[in-house]
């Protein structure tokens, strides 16, 4: 995790050391134990002291190419290889190998009467044997304190341990040396006083009912080393030791973007989503939707052939699955086809360290771009507040080295503030989306806003965040007078609004009408009129043909009267009477032309 | 008849007094009826989880069952024997 950091220390140690291969040991001894010294390794009982030990052995053979002689003082050999059979390791296979030797010595005390002098020189030479037979550059003692149940003359015991270390040193061998934790010291016999290059101390703790194993460098002469307590654990694997604080923030970052899986959100980010390695945190009281919106991350993820590690610790694959396809998101093809990898299990099924381990290893063997966690609030389950803290830290650390996109869900309960989370990881996020109910006429809905997004220009709008069965969609919210509305008070407000439109529309066109009526009814009159006025023009016209015959016809009978009364002058009367006939006319169009007016 | 084994490492003066003593002791407790090999564990470091050696000098009687082992210069001579078991326990008390 930290081989930058390890290669930058390197030309400065002086101290040869000889690498364990467990993982996490040697980034907090700096690159392992001392090599050609003992170091002790204490601890009380069943704290994995022997494993500790057997593990260093093995690896050392299998990684490092420097056989091993393992002496056991409690255990036979049957038995130590039936107990790290488990571990993978074939201690058979590697004897045949002539890469390890394993010596059982039993020291029994109701075996044994002591009469005279003597001394351990059997002990030396059976190890010098096992040494030389395998041409060991590793040698285990565990537990060599066990001399002291099966023999009675401690100072010869004392003296002979003094020299057996020097003898070891002397050889050149690289010693683990296991010892129980006495009361109150290091070791039952301070074998503390002897070893005293390296001493490192495995503790196992049960803290509100979640056992937690510890490791500490108590000292480690001539180097720097990590002073801290360093939780580890014990699995198939063997140990991880988990050093936190080594983990710096050094990280690469990535300028890509990635969909968070609803359109609709990628813009209020920005407009491209997130970015990818970065820790995105979704936080709402129950029922808000983060899971829905975690299943549309990951399967936006899938979409882009991605592979995504989906952590759930409240719900179980089938159930997950089942959920997400009510809301029209189906996952199960991903899965089918290998880019979705669920893994469901309790947050109280175990500690912290072996979640955070356990989610390491998932993360190594998968390999995924995006890892949802949900939820995170629930790992309060398995540990402290504090502890779930640091080892959340810890993970988004080894996330954002991994480039990985991580989302993680948050619960936040009904009476907290939103704008906290209960796990204190808010600082260490770099986009927070709050979900969140907003309660009114009676109903209760989900609104949605972008707390904080790191780098990059987000919107600062407040969502109205639906599940529909094609999924999230996030609809304005209607922000009037009235204040933020959503749900069906957002429908009401709309149809109020529709139907306040309407009326307007209407009484428009009503208007319109109305003038348009006018029109034609003014129209229609001036019509009539007319028609009126052409009648009696007709009228007139008519009278005034009539008036003109009858007067032809006058004059027709006054010429014939003329003629026959033979009369010279026929023009003055007629010119006379003409006059009149057109004055009458005249009279009578008069009044029409003021009603026209 | 018994049969001891006795181990030492190297020729030292511990080793010479343990060999002495044996032989001593066998003379006078069990005589005729005893066979003694002595195994220099420099010359034969093989042999030393075999019988479980630890310390040294550490005298092993094979036979007659059970096995016992003795470890010491053998220079107390009743507590040899009570180690061995090769004399009915008068008093019997743990060892020192």
């Amino acid at each position: 995790m930290t081989k930058p950091a390890m290669k930058q220390k390197t030309p400065l140690r002086t101290l040869s050391k000889a690498p364990t291969g467990i993982a996490g040991l040697d980034e907090i001894t700096g690159g392992g134990f001392p090599r050609g010294r003992p170091t002790l390794v204490c601890g009380s009982a069943g704290c994995g002291k022997t494993l500790l030990a057997m593990e260093f052995l093995v690896r050392g053979v299998t990684q490092f190419g420097e056989p091993g002689v393992f002496m056991a003082f409690e255990e036979t050999s049957e038995e130590l290889t039936q107990n790290v059979r488990s571990l993978g390791y074939d201690l058979d296979d590697l004897a045949e190998q002539k890469k390890l030797a394993v010596d059982f010595v039993r020291v029994e005390r109701n075996e044994i009467a002591e009469t005279g002098e003597y001394d351990l020189e059997g002990l030396f030479v059976r190890l010098g044997y096992a040494i030389d037979s395998v041409g060991a550059k590793r040698v285990v003692l565990d537990t060599i304190e066990t001399l002291f149940g099966g023999l009675s003359n401690f100072a010869v015991l004392r003296g002979e341990l003094r020299r057996l270390f020097r003898w070891l040193k002397d050889k050149g061998v690289t010693a683990v040396i296991t010892g129980e934790s006495g009361d109150g010291t290091l070791t039952r016999h301070g074998l503390e006083e002897y070893v005293s290059d390296c001493v490192i101390q495995l503790d196992h703790r049960v803290t509100e009912q979640v056992s937690t194993r510890r490791l500490r460098i108590v000292k480690y002469r001539g180097t720097t080393h990590g002073t801290n307590e360093y939780p580890f654990l014990i699995d198939e694997d063997g140990i991880s030791v988990l050093p936190v604080t080594s983990l710096g923030l050094q990280h690469e970052v990535s300028g890509e973007r990635v969909s968070s899986g609803v359109p609709r959100l990628d813009t209020m980010l920005g407009g491209e989503g997130y970015f990818r390695g970065s820790t995105v945190l979704v936080s709402g009281t129950a029922g808000t939707g983060k899971t829905s919106l975690a299943a549309h991350f990951a399967a936006a993820a899938c979409q882009r052939g991605e592979r995504c590690l989906h952590l759930a610790f409240e719900e179980s694959p089938g159930q997950l699955l089942r959920n997400m396809r009510s809301i029209g998101i189906d996952l199960e093809p991903w899965v089918k086809k290998g880019l979705l990898q669920f893994h469901a299990s309790r947050a109280s099924i175990h500690g912290l360290e072996k979640h955070l381990a356990s989610i390491h290893k998932l993360v190594r063997e998968f390999q995924p771009r995006v890892v949802i966690m949900d939820p995170v609030s629930s790992m309060v389950a398995a540990g402290t507040r504090r502890d779930v803290t640091v080892m959340l830290t810890r993970l988004i650390d080894f996330l954002k080295i991994e480039e990985i996109t991580a989302l993680l869900t948050n619960l936040t309960s009904g009476d907290e503030e939103p704008e906290k989370t209960d796990v204190g990881i808010s600082s260490l996020v770099d986009t927070w989306l709050l979900l969140r109910d907003l309660e009114l006429g009676g109903e209760r809905n989900r609104v949605m806003y972008v707390l904080k997004s790191r780098g990059m220009a987000h919107s600062n709008q407040m969502r109205e965040f639906l599940l529909t069965n094609r999924g999230v969609e996030l609809q304005d919210v209607y922000i009037g007078a009235e204040g933020v509305l959503t749900g069906s008070a957002r429908q009401a407000q709309e149809a109020k609004e529709k139907t306040a439109a309407l009326l307007r529309q209407q009484e428009v066109e009503g208007k319109q009408g109305e003038r348009e009526r006018k029109r034609e009814a003014l129209e229609a009159r001036v019509a009539a009129m007319r028609k009126e006025f052409e009648a009696e023009d007709e009228e007139a016209k008519r009278i005034i043909g009539q008036e003109h015959t009858s007067q032809q016809v006058v004059e027709q009978d006054r010429e014939k009267m003329g003629r026959s009364r033979k009369s010279d002058t026929n023009e003055t009367p007629a010119r006379s009477r003409k006059t009149p006939g057109s004055r009458k006319r005249k009279s009578r169009a008069s009044p029409m032309r003021r009603e026209l007016k | 008849m018994v049969e001891l084994r006795l181990y030492i490492a190297g020729q030292t003066p511990r080793s010479a007094a343990a060999c002495a003593n044996l032989k001593k002791l066998c003379e006078e407790h069990l005589p005729g009826r005893y066979r003694i090999e002595v195994i220099d564990l420099l010359e034969h470091p093989q042999l030393a989880a075999g019988d479980q050696i630890v310390a040294v000098p550490t005298l092993v009687k094979k036979l007659p069952e059970p096995l016992r082992r003795v470890v010491g210069d053998l220079s107390n001579t009743e507590r040899a024997l009570v180690g061995l078991q090769l004399r009915p326990v008068t008093k019997k008390g743990p060892t020192p």
